[in-house]
């Protein structure tokens, strides 16, 4: 079947299996190779990308329901110029990432949870990720990245391309 | 000011955030065009005959190029068993061959042009066993009635020390003895095992995996597919955690590389996390006896401990970790007899491997309950019963009756400094107040005090290799045989050649995991890292100096001793004459300026520490919610705080997991009942606070960084601080000892069971 989207400000149109899954038409179609996959039971959150401003687990949506969408990964950040997101800078400056594997979906995750409550309390914080797995970093820095990521402004809680606010 | 001990954050970073890491099966590469995928089919049962395997269905499947079985690779060698101590009989087949011995062990392989193709052709593989009774604990094992391998005669892998002395507890006043399990857990790092294997026209084979040690892996995998090790380059990509899982080498690796050859092109494989969790190394699983004796006074005069290893199926790195455990079995304190002794037990589950500490928190978690339990006994603060029995202060080599010689220590600071910052006093004061009021919610405090073994000889000696090369444009390539996985290697290695000759550490480009390049090293694992790797790159550093001054004394007609570093640019000044000099880059154009050199530690380092835990335990239900973590961790010098704070995170953790909720559970019949991360508890961030971290450094002098191992610390300090912290908030209740995972459920049941008496409430 035929499906189209915007992923990170491109129009794309492919012929696809309608079984495919989003995560697999992003890294195997698209060539977006940022968006890992974690789990086989939408525990992990690895796969966390923003669809239509909603932060979305890509495992668990066919990439058929992504017609007409505009889908962000965690590569449609940093701008044009190179200038990495708030959400990116703050992991870099808490050391909010090890192994970097859940980082992609755990950003997404992350802009969502600040899209939702523009200046969460640390439990916030780990109440709006619990559905993000990390193995190196005990969450400890991820918690802070994302309060340092909060005193940076709205712009932490959005995403470049459509400039809306995610939710 | 030096830029060691300084907060430099990372150098990896702004690739990992801005366009992802490049993990096994993230890669793009010319040789691997037109790779097929292989799917693997996997035994569904965990002891049995295997009678048959029937692939032509799925030979008929869509995108299917081959399918194959045992009897496809009759001509292989049987992988052997990976340690000299076990029975030869003790080996695997590539593909399972006339039996499997648990689920996930691999019957066939598929083939396949697209990934989902292999998925469909996978199911259609059909597999004939006949079911036979199931070896799932290790009491089972040692009854030797069912064996997995009957050749051998025997499930017991290997045996370690004696029976304990008849005279062991002769004398003690009170001698308190425990059951106790520490149980299998998964390491679960979120990268799962991938790799990709291409044959070029010169007859050798590029291997990619994940992995924590690509030389280890290397050596491994040429040797089973019999080739000789130079025809392979094995390559580990950015690697997506490990935590021990990703140390040697699995079937699966070589597997990729022998299909490869098989069919003439390049094959890829990814497992899912379903695969991982039945097919990827596990973690501890002792069975463990601790029987522990003193006087009424608080002084133990007497420690045993005895350990049945959970091997799983096949021999990895588990059968030999109760030998760490057995070393480490005293841990920090000045008993003066100890007795330790152990059994590996094969088991038709998952084989066990090395988990974050492998063997060290098995011993900590044993000897930090035997101190709780006995202070229980005699009815004694637990923190004083520590304080009586601590090995004192100590900066020369201290010998333990467990046989091992710890470098340095300081053992009762660290228990003052915890027990001051957690505030003790006070907790222990409203513990009392809320068992008083009868609170539903009860205050529980634990404590531990641990040292660990880091940096031990893994084979090929407490060494490592390190080559620093600068370039003419004034940028340098550091190439390590250290095997960094989320540790900031690039970071930290750049800063410790950035400190000895003034290159920005951004213009330091380090490289690993590439076994051309790299041909020795020892890979990342048991903490060694820094105090070796590390120490390889300073003494790298400190040599490429030496060989600038000798060229620079030529070039600039000076003595060499006038020579000296100037850091601010990056070259060597003539002492007393300022304008005079020459940059490292300039000497570089004139010539290669590259040393590689090897340093020798030696000996391991043995870090230490003590951690405060404070829980909330609703007695109603039996929850426990972990409050705080205050932990004091000495792992000598530091050369990165941001990044050592991170091990230490990563490490509580994984602690407080295994304290509180993690376990793989099998059923009677070696199902597995946590094979999806639906079903495993893996931690999220809403089951644990942020921690309170103090600060000590005890420097060693085993290498000229002063520095020990802190990648495995904090989980070994962490587990049985929580463990007991649980234990003690109902222990008013009448509860004595709850094996770990202390889920609601078991803490429950011990309060019901204490209560009534009963103990099948």
């Amino acid at each position: 079947m035929k499906i189209s989207m915007t992923v990170n400000g491109q129009q794309h149109t492919d012929e696809v299996e309608p079984r495919l899954l989003l995560v697999h038409y992003l890294r195997e179609v698209l060539g977006l190779k940022a968006t890992n996959i974690g789990c086989d039971t939408t525990s992990c959150g690895a796969c966390t990308v923003i669809v239509d401003g909603l932060s979305v687990k890509s495992c668990t949506v066919l990439a058929a329901q992504a017609e007409g969408a505009t889908v962000t990964t965690l590569e449609g950040l940093a701008g044009p110029d190179g200038e990495l997101h708030p959400m990116q800078k703050a992991f870099r400056e808490e050391h909010g990432l090890q192994c970097g594997f859940c980082t992609p979906g755990m950003v997404m995750a992350a802009i969502g949870v600040l899209a939702d409550n523009p200046d969460p309390t640390d439990r916030e914080v780990r109440e709006g990720l619990e559905g993000n797995l990390c193995r190196c970093t005990g969450y400890h820095n991820i918690v802070r990245a994302v309060r340092a990521a909060a005193q940076a402004g709205p712009a932490a809680g959005q995403v470049p391309q459509s400039q809306e606010t995610a939710r | 000011m030096s830029i060691l001990g300084t907060r430099v954050v990372r150098t990896e970073d702004p690739v990992f955030l801005a366009r992802g890491a490049t993990y096994t099966d993230d890669l793009v590469d010319d040789r691997l065009a037109g790779a097929l995928h292989m799917t693997t089919v996997r035994s569904q049962v965990a002891h049995g005959r295997l009678l048959s395997v029937d692939a032509s269905a799925a030979l008929d499947a869509p995108g299917v190029v081959a399918v194959f079985t045992a009897e496809d690779c009759a001509d292989l060698d049987p992988i052997p068993a990976p340690l000299p101590m076990v029975p030869l009989e003790m080996h695997r087949h590539w593909l399972a061959k006339d039996k499997v011995r648990f689920v996930g062990d691999i019957v066939a392989v598929v083939l396949t042009e697209e990934r989902y193709q292999g998925e469909d052709a996978a199911e259609l593989v059909s597999v004939d066993i006949d079911q036979l009774p199931a070896v799932v604990t290790t009491a089972d094992a040692a009854a030797d009635e069912v064996l997995l391998f009957e050749e051998a005669g025997t499930n017991v892998m290997a045996t370690f020390g004696e029976p304990p002395p008849a005279d062991l507890f002769t004398g003690c006043e009170v001698v308190v003895e425990q059951r106790m399990v520490n149980q299998r857990v998964a390491p679960v790092p979120l990268e799962g095992r991938a790799a990709a294997a291409a044959w070029g026209e010169d007859g050798r084979v590029t291997v990619w995996c994940t992995n924590q040690g690509a030389q280890q892996a290397k050596t491994l995998i040429a040797g089973w597919l019999g080739l000789d090790e130079e025809l392979v380059h094995l390559v580990t990509p950015d690697v997506g955690g490990g935590f021990g899982a990703k140390i040697g080498a699995d079937p699966e690796f070589a597997l990729v590389a022998w299909l490869a050859q098989q069919v003439g092109r390049p094959v890829r494989w990814v497992e899912n996390r379903s695969e991982n969790l039945t097919g990827m190394l596990h973690g501890r699983g002792q069975d463990q006896m601790i029987r522990i004796g003193g006087r009424r006074d608080g002084t133990i005069e007497a420690y045993s401990l005895v350990v049945d290893q959970d091997c799983g199926a096949y021999p990895r790195l588990g059968v030999i970790l109760p030998t760490l455990t057995m070393r480490m079995a005293v841990g920090t304190y000045a008993f003066p007899k100890v007795h330790a002794q152990a059994r590996a037990l094969a088991t038709n589950t998952t084989s066990i491997g090395a988990y974050r500490g492998a063997g060290r928190p098995e011993a900590t978690a044993a000897v930090e309950r035997a101190i709780d339990l006995f202070a229980a006994e005699i009815g004694m603060d637990p923190a004083e019963v520590r304080r009586k029995n601590l090995i004192p202060p100590f900066s020369e080599p201290y010998a333990t009756p467990s046989g091992m010689t710890y470098d340095s220590g300081e053992y009762p600071a660290a228990l003052e400094k915890a027990l001051q910052a957690a505030g003790y006093d006070e907790l222990r004061a409203e513990q009392a107040r809320r068992r008083e009021r009868g609170d539903v919610l009860q205050l529980g405090i634990g404590l531990s005090t641990y040292v660990e073994i880091t940096g031990a000889d893994t084979g090929l000696g407490a060494a490592e290799s390190a080559e620093l090369e600068v370039h003419p444009d004034g940028t340098a390539t550091v190439l390590t045989g250290t095997s960094p996985h989320g540790q900031g290697h690039a970071t930290t290695w750049a800063m410790l050649a950035s400190d000895q000759t003034g290159i920005p550490v951004e213009k330091i480009t380090v490289l690993h995991g590439d076994t051309d390049r790299i041909p020795r090293g020892g890979g990342t694992m048991g903490s060694r890292s820094v105090q070796q790797g590390g120490a390889a790159v300073q003494q790298a550093a400190v040599e490429m100096v030496e060989l600038a001054k000798q060229r620079a004394a030529e070039r600039l007609e000076v003595d060499p001793a006038d020579l000296e570093v100037d850091l601010a640019h990056a070259g060597l000044a003539v002492r007393g004459t300022p304008g005079a000099g020459v940059t490292f880059a300039e000497l570089a154009g004139e010539e290669r300026l590259v040393v590689r050199t090897r340093f020798e530690a030696g000996l391991p380092t043995f870090p230490f520490g003590a951690h405060v835990a404070v829980v909330e335990v609703d007695v109603e239900s039996g929850k426990a919610q972990l409050q705080r973590l205050v932990a004091v961790d000495d792992a000598g010098v530091i050369i990165n705080p941001l990044l050592a704070e991170g091990q230490r995170h990563g490490g509580y953790a994984q602690g407080v997991a295994q304290a509180l909720l993690e376990e793989v559970l099998y059923d009677a019949d070696g199902n597995p009942q946590t094979s999806t991360l639906a079903d495993y508890p893996f931690i999220s961030a809403t089951e644990l606070p942020s921690f309170e971290l103090v600060d000590m450094a005890t420097p060693t002098s085993i290498n000229p960084l002063g520095a020990k191992g802190i990648g495995e610390a904090g989980t070994i300090g962490s587990t049985p601080a929580v463990h007991n912290a649980v234990i003690d908030a109902v222990s008013h209740l009448g509860v004595r000892h709850i094996d770990m995972p202390t889920t609601p459920m078991k803490v429950w049941r011990s309060i019901q069971q204490a209560r009534t008496g009963d103990v099948n409430a």
